[in-house]
């Protein structure tokens, strides 16, 4: 046990998963993140847990084995998610499951399981990511924005569901951040989303730490249910 | 895990819940009722004793278990109703979960 503020951030193994573990790590928070495989990359005040967020059981077992060790969860940063940029008449259910697993039923999963460990110590901080392609309906995205608009209204029903016990729930939408995510993506539909925002810039991971840090902050303790998109979407 | 043990738990989650909401009770039995016209809890309060016992049993006991399992809310019988019920439904749930 120790007094450091503990933190569960999932997808960390890379893009804006890892720069958030790093980040707060490197500022001391107790970091706990997790991926699908091995992280690859090694910090101080960090562990990684090999997990599939859309695996009922391995979110239990890590965010148990969390509360074992340290006693708390303070905030919670729900990163992890899978894309399949396709053309709806084009999308194989299987892809279209997988979104909806991962993004949708991960993001329940570790909210579920941190929230009751939040619970104990009224005092929570939980942030889901989302994007800005619900919101500016990009083709070619159906049914990954279809998920984050889901992740949306879950958490505006959450933040209702939690606040009772001190736990806020928002979700951040970044605008296109040259990550692996959207690498395959023509670059001339990535310039025309970025020129439809009012910044007209790519997003950078200070972006989303920037939004993060004000959504966990301690005197955030009336921010809940909102979601902050980058680049003036609303 | 053993019956007086389960139901030790449930009665200790439970007091602390009643307490924690400003209306403890004189006396917590196997039919202290935790649901329907003659609970002792509102709605919000089962929800809290349920995720006190699931966090007592893996942080003493080291039991990872979920009471509000999809076969537990899908029975006609609540069986978080009574504090005997909810005992049981403790033992059965960690025999269910060591078995898989």
């Amino acid at each position: 046990m120790n007094d450091s503020r503990v933190m569960i951030i999932t997808g960390t193994r890379k893009g804006i998963g890892r720069h958030l573990a790093e980040t707060y790590a490197r500022r001391g928070y107790v970091v706990e993140g997790c991926s699908r495989g091995d992280a690859g990359w090694e910090a101080e005040n960090y562990t990684h847990h090999n997990v599939d967020v859309a695996d009922e059981k391995q979110v239990r077992t890590m965010v148990a084995a969390v509360a074992k060790r340290h006693g708390r969860v303070d905030v919670v940063l729900n990163n992890a998610a899978v894309a399949s940029m396709n053309h709806v008449l084009l999308t194989p259910a299987k892809a279209a499951n997988r979104m909806l697993e991962v993004n949708v039923t991960g993001t329940m999963l570790f909210c579920r399981e941190a929230a009751k460990v939040m619970m104990r110590r009224k005092y929570g901080r939980i942030v889901n990511f989302t994007t800005i392609v619900a919101p500016i309906a990009l083709a070619g995205e159906a049914i990954y924005a279809a998920s984050k608009a889901a992740v949306v209204t879950f958490t505006r029903i959450l933040a209702f569901e939690l606040g009772q016990w001190g736990i806020t729930c928002n979700s951040f939408g970044a605008t296109p951040i040259m990550t692996d995510m959207i690498r395959g993506v023509p670059q001339d539909k990535i310039d025309a989303v970025v020129n439809n925002l009012a910044i007209k810039r790519l997003g950078t991971y200070e972006d989303c730490s920037n939004v993060t840090d004000f959504f966990i902050s301690p005197s955030s303790d009336n921010i809940t249910g909102q979601v902050i998109y980058l680049g003036g979407v609303t | 895990m053993d019956r007086p043990t389960a139901l030790k738990i449930v009665t200790a989650c439970l007091k602390d819940g009643l307490e924690q909401a400003g209306a403890p009770i004189e006396t917590i039995d196997e039919q202290t009722m935790i649901v329907g016209p003659e609970a002792v809890l509102d709605s919000i309060g089962v929800v809290s004793l349920i995720v006190d016992i699931e966090q007592k049993l893996q942080m003493d006991h080291d039991i990872a278990v979920t009471l509000a399992s999809e076969k537990a809310m899908s029975q006609k019988n609540s069986p978080f109703r009574t504090v005997g019920v909810l005992a049981s439904h403790v033992m059965t749930s960690i025999e269910e979960g060591q078995a898989s």
